[in-house]
Parts: C-alpha cells; sequence; structure tokens
C-alpha cells in the first residue's frame, strides 16, 4: 500500500489513498460489524467469526502500517532514489533495494507502537463473539460472578504479558538496525 | 485548495448540533396532559362508593399510567403520533373505560401515560406518582412485598426464534447440539445453559438484533429470549422466523398498584375478567402483539392473591403483614 501511494501511478496512488482513508477512518468494530453481516448480504461467506476478525484486523492495521512505510520512505533523501533510477534500476527495485531498506530504519519504533495496539484492539472482536480476553473476563463477572476487580487486574497483566515483551523486541531490532552516530 | 471553506463550515455543523440536542431535550416535555376535569360524562358512567379509588380518579378525570415506551408490541411510542401503542396501552384503556365509562377511544384521552423503565416501576408506584403500572411487569414475590399486583393479564416466557419452516427445534431440549445466540451476560443465556447443557452458546452479542442476523445468516439455528422480544423481530420481517411456541420459562405480566388498596385490586380484576369474558381482551390483543402473527392464546386465570400473604413468606415486614 505504502508502495502505491508513492508509485509514479496515479491510480496506483489514488487506490493507496483510498484504501488507507477508508480503513483507517472507520471505527474497527464497524469494520467487524460490516465484515461479518454485510458480507453474507453480497452472498460471500459466512466465514467464522474468528477469521473474519484475523482479516478485519489485518486490513485495518495495513492501513496504518502503509502510513507509517510512506512517512519513512519520505524521510529517505531523494538522491538515493534518483541515483538508483540513475543506475538503471527500475521503479519496484529501487524502492526495494535502495529506498525500502532505509526506510525501515526509521520506522521500526512506530511499527512497534502498532503491534502493541493490534494486540489491544483485539478486544474489539468480542462485539462479533470472539471469546477473546476482555470478553472473557466480562463473562467470568456476568456468569460466575466473580468480583470485576480482580478479573480486570488480572486482564490487565495479561494484555502486558503479550505487549511488554513485543516493546522489548521492537527496542531490540531498534538498537540492531540503527546507525552509530 | 479549499481549506478555508470546509474549516468554516464547522461552526455552522456544531450550531446544528447544539440546536439538535436542545430540540431534543425540549421533546420530551411536550405530553403534558392536556384532559379537563369537567370533560362531558359519558352516558354510561359507572358510579362508585366513596372514598374508593375508583370514585377519586373519576372525579380527578385523569388515570396515570406508567407503561414502557420502548417496548414494541406492548408499550412503544410511536414518534410521529407521539402516542403509546401497544398491549399494555390497550390493557390501560380497558380499565380506563371501566372507571370513566364511554368509549375505549374517549377512556383512552383520559389516561396519562408516564414512562416508567424496569427499575423505576415500584418507586413510582409506591411515591404515587402513577395511579397504576402496566408495563410488562413481571408478578413476583419480592415486588409483591412493595407492591400489589391485578391480573395477570398475559402469560410470556423465554422462548426460541427459528427461521421459518425449521422443524428441527420443538422444544428447549432440541437445543442440545444446536447454535444458539443471546445477548453476552444475559439471564436468557443462563437459562438455556441449564435446560440444554449439551447446546453451543458460543455465539452472543451485545444486541438481539445482531442475533437475529446470525440467524438470518445461518450461524446459528437459533436465538432465545423472551417472547415479546422475539415476537417483535417475527412483526419486523414478515414470514422469516417463527416462533417455537414452547416457552421454558413463566413470567405473568400484571398491574401494579400501591400496596393496600384491594378494593381498587379487585376492582381491575374484574375489570379483566370482564373483558376475558367480552371479547375486549382478544380485540386487544390482536391489535397489537397479534399483528406478529400471533394467534390470540387463552386469558390467563386471574389471581386473586391475599396481599398479607405474599409478604407473610418473608417474616420481617411485620408492618405489612399487620393487616
Amino acid at each position: 500500500m505504502a508502495a502505491c501511494r508513492v508509485s509514479p501511478v496515479p491510480p496506483l496512488q489514488w487506490f493507496g489513498a483510498t484504501y488507507v482513508e477508508l480503513f483507517r477512518n472507520a471505527p474497527l468494530s464497524v469494520l467487524m460489524l460490516l465484515f461479518v453481516f454485510g458480507l453474507t448480504k453480497a452472498g460471500v461467506g459466512p466465514y467464522s467469526f474468528f477469521a473474519s476478525a484475523i482479516v478485519v484486523l489485518s486490513i485495518y492495521t495495513s492501513a496504518f502500517l502503509a502510513e507509517t512505510f510512506r512517512a519513512g520512505i519520505n524521510t529517505v533523501a531523494a538522491g538515493q532514489a534518483e541515483a538508483a533510477r540513475a543506475i538503471g534500476l527500475t521503479f519496484p527495485q529501487t524502492l526495494g533495494i535502495v529506498v525500502f531498506p532505509q526506510a525501515l530504519r526509521t520506522v521500526v519504533g512506530p511499527i512497534g507502537n502498532l503491534f502493541i495496539a493490534l494486540i489491544k484492539n483485539s478486544s474489539i472482536a468480542s462485539v462479533i463473539s470472539v471469546l477473546e480476553l476482555s470478553k472473557r473476563s466480562n463473562l467470568l463477572i456476568d456468569q460466575q460472578g466473580v468480583s470485576p476487580i480482580p478479573v480486570f487486574l488480572g486482564a490487565a497483566v495479561a494484555y502486558l504479558i503479550l505487549t511488554l515483551p513485543s516493546g522489548f523486541l521492537v527496542g531490540y531490532v531498534e538498537r540492531k538496525v540503527s546507525i552509530k552516530r | 485548495m479549499n481549506r478555508p471553506t470546509t474549516r468554516g463550515r464547522w461552526p455552522l455543523a456544531a450550531l446544528l448540533l447544539i440546536l439538535a440536542l436542545i430540540a431534543g431535550a425540549c421533546g420530551g416535555d411536550d405530553d403534558e396532559p392536556t384532559v379537563g376535569a369537567n370533560a362531558e360524562p359519558p352516558a354510561t358512567k359507572p358510579t362508585f362508593p366513596q372514598g374508593t379509588a375508583m370514585a377519586a380518579l373519576q372525579t380527578k378525570g385523569k388515570l396515570t399510567v406508567g407503561t414502557k415506551f420502548d417496548q414494541p408490541l406492548f408499550g412503544l411510542k410511536n414518534p410521529v403520533t407521539n402516542k403509546v401503542e401497544g398491549f399494555d396501552v390497550e390493557i390501560a384503556k380497558i380499565v380506563a373505560q371501566a372507571i370513566f365509562g364511554g368509549t375505549l377511544a374517549e377512556a383512552e384521552s383520559k389516561i396519562e401515560f408516564v414512562e416508567t423503565v424496569s427499575a423505576n416501576r415500584e418507586p413510582f408506584i409506591q411515591e404515587g406518582k402513577v395511579d397504576m403500572v402496566v408495563a410488562t411487569y413481571t408478578i413476583n414475590n419480592a415486588r409483591k412485598e412493595r407492591v400489589d399486583f391485578a391480573g395477570p393479564y398475559y402469560i410470556a416466557g423465554q422462548d426460541i426464534l427459528v427461521k421459518s419452516g425449521d422443524t428441527s427445534i420443538k422444544s428447549v431440549t432440541d437445543l442440545n447440539g444446536k447454535k444458539v445466540c443471546s445477548v453476552t451476560g444475559s439471564t436468557s443465556i443462563n437459562n438455556v445453559k441449564e435446560k440444554a447443557p449439551q447446546s453451543d452458546i458460543s455465539t452472543s452479542f451485545g444486541t438481539y438484533s445482531l442475533c437475529v442476523e446470525a440467524l438470518a445468516d445461518g450461524r446459528v439455528q437459533a436465538v432465545t429470549t423472551d417472547d415479546i422480544i422475539l415476537l417483535g423481530f417475527i412483526a419486523d420481517n414478515p414470514g422469516k422466523y417463527q416462533l417455537v411456541k414452547a416457552p421454558f420459562t413463566t413470567e405473568n405480566y400484571g398491574i401494579g398498584m400501591k400496596r393496600g388498596d384491594d378494593a381498587f385490586r379487585t376492582f381491575i380484576n374484574d375489570t379483566l375478567e370482564k373483558s376475558y369474558g367480552n371479547g375486549a381482551w382478544k380485540k386487544a390483543f390482536e391489535d397489537t402483539v397479534g399483528k406478529s402473527g400471533q394467534q390470540a392464546p387463552q386469558p390467563p386465570k386471574v389471581d386473586r392473591y391475599t396481599a398479607g400473604a405474599a409478604a407473610g413468606s418473608s417474616t420481617t415486614t411485620t408492618s405489612t403483614t399487620v393487616r
């Protein structure tokens, strides 16, 4: 998607821009409900709730990822791309071999952010009946009569167990790819 | 670039929003009673002994009834006419007719409907904000300690909604091995878990309309909750769904009123029984709930319990068992 948005072909640019604006501006819960109940009206599916949640989370997060990558690509000095084109590389080659690896370096941190957001966004899947962490916590409270505060604390810790290592991993990769200045 | 004009529209949009909110807030006050106390007395105006609630209401010329404004088929405020419509409303009209005489339409003009939600029905009765409550109000012992009930005038229960033509589910036990949808954390789910332990209740949403969507898509085979809610979906989607008609819980809907006025309660019970006999109850049902394709059932038997007996089960409420 990021490649689309920086490509020299206008239709590809429009496609990339439409995709990004559509999916990053719609609320995640609305996207999920539309995917689950809208597609069947169009004669597609039904897919399982779990698969639907994964697909929608991917579409949604990829819109944010595309914007992050685009920002990263824009930080790479224009001379790099010009030089690559000058020695005869095609646009995909320029992007893939020269620009993108340099862009990646600057966007590792923001991508880590998005990954953590993705883990937490999975709680929205409860609206389409996926038994994820939040919904299970609520069921414990509603049906087993467990008092709410310990359950919520437990859920928070469980999210931390997933997100904290992701944060550390991102920090590690960031140090690994950074240029010594 | 047309940025500046886009930005210029925002204050206008905000202003419209504020205006809309104000209009919405004011709209609620429009239903002030317009009934004059000296309305022309109809020819068949009944007479009541002095000192009874019926005589007092007749003199006042107004009956205040608490009902739901958001329950399809039973008590739903029509946003166009601003009138409350439904079976509960028709029952209230029958009672009003017995007090004031005249036609049902004339009786309706003497009723002031006040919105009661599930949580405020007892307080509204106890504080005298309403003369009676007809609001899908389940009779139970806990409530009998705070208010009195006439009726029941309808027996509801948890039932099962399936697609039209589905004959594989005939009772709650047939739900074993089937996918059932209900609202997350509702008592309806717990009831199914108890009565059909092998049913798959993993599908649940925040609202019943999503459960019905899941039923339409074939993701679940059944949706379960109180039949009156399910009937609303049948009425909204004619021909698509049907009720299994095997209720597995019992909710007796009664008319709630202030505790201790046995004369008033007997009067309303008499009125209900009369309406069972003369077809008024059946017509009330067919004009409202019946529109969902339901045949009018046999009217339930009125329960003329002694008010003290209900409170007697809990020995702590001495003040109410004195009588």
